[in-house]
């Protein structure tokens, strides 16, 4: 008799793959031989748009990569380019950065808790997350005018000053989460259905997790104890204390345990930036790098010209070419930029985690069942928007 | 990073066509046959344990350089937190050894670099277009490939660019 | 008038039309089609803050062929278009798109070698919500348009 494997497409349009990700499976019965992630199918030319558009505009375009962490990818592409100009960002201006940054970081983790939750079969989850996200994006909406595509940063600092009152609703989330944190604890991490999805589904070695290039959330997992923000610190995330989060065991339910600790982290984080909030200007002097304020715009003739430069010919950039990297919710997203002297960028690339973080899939499902598939795609974390920019 | 630095030129003085700190970071140009064997070096020596491939891309130079592609690597160690840049120059036709024996996370990017650019990497397990149609033609990324960009049809400027338009209501706005 | 005075309480008196479309707008069925990042604030809108679910939408299908409602929400790629054609055509009549964003309508931000300029050169599309993304209430106002738009249909074959 002989033997034969069924090959089975997971199609692009799929319920439980988050996007446009297309698996094929070859199957033994229920056991996955080989699964093969195809991707592309959002694929966006976002690197050869920057290429046209000036510096400023291009933060734009960044916020569409990683749309669960906007703000995310709006700091490393900024950061990227004041290291080629050599600036130094103003340290109210460096903290309200950490603020929301971290503030992205719970709410890309909401919207992961929420629909792995519900692709394992836990559906209430996603309302609830759903519930404490809109709280997150309220104030981005506050602080920028956007829900979610905020492009709030600026190269040397941030496009506006915080409005007054950003700092009571910033207080009010810190005061509710911890409570909804525990809450979603408790309906999952000692639930004995949880746990039986979760627990050695999805395991990965450490030196097989760092030769794969894995990192963040599914790196520390592992017990692999590298975090960005402690190892190279960075927009002055060395002054603030927190732990990092560290698994044993390298499966599912490890990244879940880490990914919540993260959550209660970043509160942590935010406390403490909010507390030492200095005051100070939110973006660079001088009207090179910055446009002048527009009641100024409106009154002095200098002003008035350098505004219309700012925004017509745009600032440029010194020749050369650097990579930067920050700890995003989902791994280590870097941006390497190579500048001509022009206005615009000569070439703009994005590391994106997820790009790297899902060719180890293979590796991950093979010799589990397909039931155990889609619990290691959701616990993988993978934005397919920048996967494919 | 200074010590990294006299390190490496120490104990490697040919590998190196260049290596200098550059905005706080190590940046070094290599020639393309000595590229597996630094690797080597740099992921296995005990003190320097590169064992974290962050990142493989690469340029495009048509018309700015002798040699019109540049593959740029960038190496990080997580035992010791430093950083190191490689920067490999190539030329239109020839092949660039592929680094997915050392680390595996070579292997898509240095994937997306042959669908975006065209650069060819010798012995990659799996050398095929990744983020495109498989039978799409062309390299985006080369600085030779339109970005393909339509201007927004208004009602004036239609005349330019659809001659044959005629509205479903029967007139030509 | 005159005949109502005597038809009993509890009846109604309609065109079979109007009945009909009135079954078919209030219980549309979508397909969960979302591409980037307004299939984010598509999800917003079905979960607890804008319930989607109070206007017939309770049930979001997974499989096309049990779904009469397409919401492309996101940029639709070159390599993706056969995709959401095939899904299309497997969608049973009468079935309606929605166009959600700027990119599923005209391209968006993105005018490039890779993205398809509005879905309606692979689709054709009932309504356009335009958007980056679109608010969950503009969403809920294009799904209501399109429930006008539905009401107002003809039965008869042309």
């Amino acid at each position: 008799m002989r033997h034969k494997t069924m090959t089975l497409n997971f199609g692009p349009q799929h319920p439980a793959t988050h996007g446009v990700l297309r698996v094929e499976v070859e199957l033994d019965g229920e056991t996955v031989m080989r699964a093969r992630p195809i991707v592309g199918y959002l694929h966006t030319g976002i690197e050869k748009t920057m290429e046209t558009k000036k510096y400023t505009q291009g933060i734009t375009l960044t916020d569409r990569m990683d749309y669960l962490a906007p703000m995310s990818n709006n700091l490393v592409y900024v950061m990227a380019v004041e290291k080629l100009l050599g600036l130094e960002v103003p340290l109210r201006a460096q903290y309200v950065r950490v603020i929301l940054t971290e503030l992205t970081r719970v709410n890309s983790h909401l919207v992961w808790l929420g629909t792995h939750a519900t692709d394992i079969g836990a559906m209430t989850m996603l309302l609830y997350c759903f519930r404490e996200r809109e709280k997150i994006l309220q104030i981005y909406e506050f602080v920028s005018g956007v829900r979610m595509m905020s492009s709030y940063f600026r190269i040397g600092g941030l496009a506006k000053d915080v409005p007054q009152g950003f700092d009571t609703h910033v207080k009010e989330i810190l005061d509710t989460f911890p409570t909804k944190i525990d809450e979603y604890e408790g309906l999952l991490t000692a639930n004995p259905i949880w746990k039986n999805r979760t627990v050695g589904v999805g395991r990965i070695s450490p030196e097989a997790a760092v030769n794969a290039g894995l990192s963040g959330p599914l790196l520390r997992a592992s017990g692999v104890d590298w975090d960005i923000r402690k190892s190279n610190p960075y927009s002055s995330y060395g002054d603030f204390e927190f732990d990092v989060p560290l698994g044993s065991h390298g499966d599912t339910y490890d990244r879940y345990k880490c990914r919540v600790e993260e959550m209660r982290q970043s509160l942590e984080i935010i406390r403490q930036a909010l507390e030492g909030l200095p005051e100070g200007p939110h973006i660079v002097e001088g009207y090179k790098l910055a446009p002048p304020p527009k009641g100024q715009v409106l009154r002095n003739m200098e002003e008035l010209i350098h505004h219309f430069k700012f925004w017509t010919d745009g600032f440029s950039v010194p020749e050369g070419d650097t990579y930067h990297s920050i700890e995003s919710p989902k791994g280590e997203i870097g941006c390497y930029i190579v500048s001509d002297g022009s206005p615009q960028p000569y070439r703009v690339h994005f590391r994106p985690p997820s790009f790297v973080n899902v060719s180890a899939l293979d590796m991950l499902a093979r010799g589990g069942m397909v039931s155990d598939l889609i619990a290691i795609i959701g616990s993988v974390d993978i934005v397919l928007g920048e996967v494919d920019r | 990073m200074g010590k990294l630095k006299d390190r490496l030129q120490k104990e490697r003085p040919d590998d190196f066509v260049t290596l200098m700190a550059q905005r706080g970071e190590l940046v070094a140009t290599v020639s393309k046959d000595r590229l597996t064997d630094l690797s080597r070096y740099l992921k296995e020596t005990p003190g320097l344990e590169f064992n974290f491939l962050s990142m493989v891309t690469a340029s495009d130079y048509l018309g700015k350089r002798e040699k019109r592609f540049e593959v740029v690597y960038s190496l990080f160690s997580i035992t010791h937190h430093h950083r190191i840049m490689l920067k490999v120059a190539v030329d239109e036709d020839e092949e660039v050894p592929s680094l997915t024996g050392l680390w595996q996370s070579a292997d898509w990017q240095e994937r997306e670099i042959y669908d975006m650019f065209g650069i060819r990497f010798a012995s990659h397990p799996n050398l095929a277009r990744i983020l495109l149609d498989d039978d799409w033609v062309g390299h985006p990324l080369r600085k030779d490939f339109p970005i393909t960009y339509e201007p927004p049809e208004f009602s004036h400027n239609r005349d330019r660019i659809r001659p044959d338009y005629t509205s479903p209501r029967g007139g030509r706005a | 008038m005159g005949i109502g005075r005597h038809i009993p309480a509890g009846i109604l008196l309609t065109s079979v039309e109007k009945a009909v479309n009135w079954a078919r707008s209030s219980s549309l069925w979508p397909l969960g089609f979302g591409l980037a990042c307004c299939a984010i604030e598509m999800m917003s809108t079905f979960a607890s803050r804008f319930d989607l679910a109070r206007f017939g939408m309770e049930v979001m299908r997974a499989s096309p062929r049990q779904a009469d409602l397409m919401i492309v929400a996101g940029r639709l790629s070159v390599k993706m278009s056969p995709v959401i054609r095939q899904l299309y055509e497997q969608m049973p009549n009468p079935k309606y798109v929605i166009a959600m964003g700027a990119c599923a309508s005209t391209g968006g931000v993105f005018n490039n070698y890779a993205i398809v300029q509005g879905v309606d050169r692979v689709l054709p599309v009932d309504i356009y919500v335009p958007g980056c993304p679109p608010r969950p209430e503009q969403l809920i106002d294009g799904i209501l348009k399109l429930q006008a738009k539905i009401r107002r249909e003809k039965l008869r074959q042309n």
